[in-house]
């Protein structure tokens, strides 16, 4: 098996608040991300796909028609963006980086018809990430 | 799904490697440079991997404030400008290598209350790095 990794930067703004919670404990809690006006960061993301190559043109997957789905579902969707206003999937949720690799996964993974998802890397700062795998991988 | 969050910390520390249970020579020869008597140092990068479910009212594995304090309470503070061999009590009876500083680190971390450790990497220079985790042969029984 292969495994072939494609990245891509995307930049948005986000801010953490639960309403469930008391002003107060949305500060205690999310500190300085809960600053009502939000905040933003430069992601970078690692979309891993797993297979075997294809006997006839050496490839697990086109990169190319990769790099098209990730345009179409992700930098569409969040580049530039204000995730808690502007990215329907993610009302009702905190755009933290587990829910937004979380989302991620779930707009790639039907998408992914040669190949299978192996990973999400999601990048928020280069000293913090997340990844989301498929349960029982290490 | 399962889900992982990392996060990199930084500490600088000195270290030399020497086991009393070599000669002189046999030191030399195991370790080069890294046995000078007078010791050398490291910036050294600690990257911290925990999974385990997602708090729906939170929407994090663990909050990086705690997993922040818990690393400089258990980990920084204790090796951040220190030199290893003298002042981490664990290298009193072990060699500092890399392999054992990331094994030590994971025993410090391995309570931490929030979320399930599954991996320590460490960075000794930008050219070489070591991970220990559950899966390691002869590594902590998860």
């Amino acid at each position: 098996m292969i495994r072939i990794t494609r990245k891509i930067e995307f930049s948005a703004a986000h801010l953490y608040n639960n309403p469930k919670l008391s002003p107060e404990e949305n500060r205690r809690i999310f500190g300085k991300c809960n600053n009502p006006h939000g905040h933003g960061h430069n992601y970078t993301l690692e979309v891993t796909v797993a297979g075997d190559p294809d006997p006839i043109t050496g490839m697990v997957l086109d990169l190319k028609e990769l790099k098209e789905i990730l345009q179409r579902e992700i930098i569409e969707r969040m580049d530039h963006r204000f995730l808690n206003y502007e990215v329907p999937e993610l009302a009702g949720q905190i755009p933290t980086t587990e829910n937004v690799a979380q989302l991620i996964w779930k707009l790639l993974e039907p998408k992914i018809t040669r190949g299978k998802l192996d990973r999400v890397r999601l990048y928020e700062s280069p000293d913090l990430f997340v990844d989301c795998t498929r349960n029982g991988a290490a | 799904m399962k889900l992982t969050l990392h996060r990199r910390y930084a500490f600088a520390a000195s270290h030399r490697l020497h086991s009393s249970q070599l000669s002189e020579d046999e030191n030399q020869r195991a370790y080069g440079k890294c046995n000078n008597p007078y010791g050398h140092g490291h910036n050294y990068i600690v990257e911290v991997a925990v999974s385990g479910p997602v708090d729906p009212d939170t929407g994090m594995v663990a909050n990086l404030a705690d997993l922040d304090s818990y690393v400089q309470r258990e980990v920084l503070d204790a090796f951040d400008h220190t030199y290893m061999n003298e002042q981490v009590p664990a290298f009193q009876q072990m060699v500092p290598t890399t392999e054992n500083v990331a094994r030590e680190i994971f025993r410090r971390l391995e309570k931490f209350p929030s979320a399930h450790l599954e991996r320590i990497k460490i960075q000794e220079t930008s050219l070489n790095s070591f991970e220990y985790d559950r899966q390691t042969p002869g590594g902590s029984s998860s």
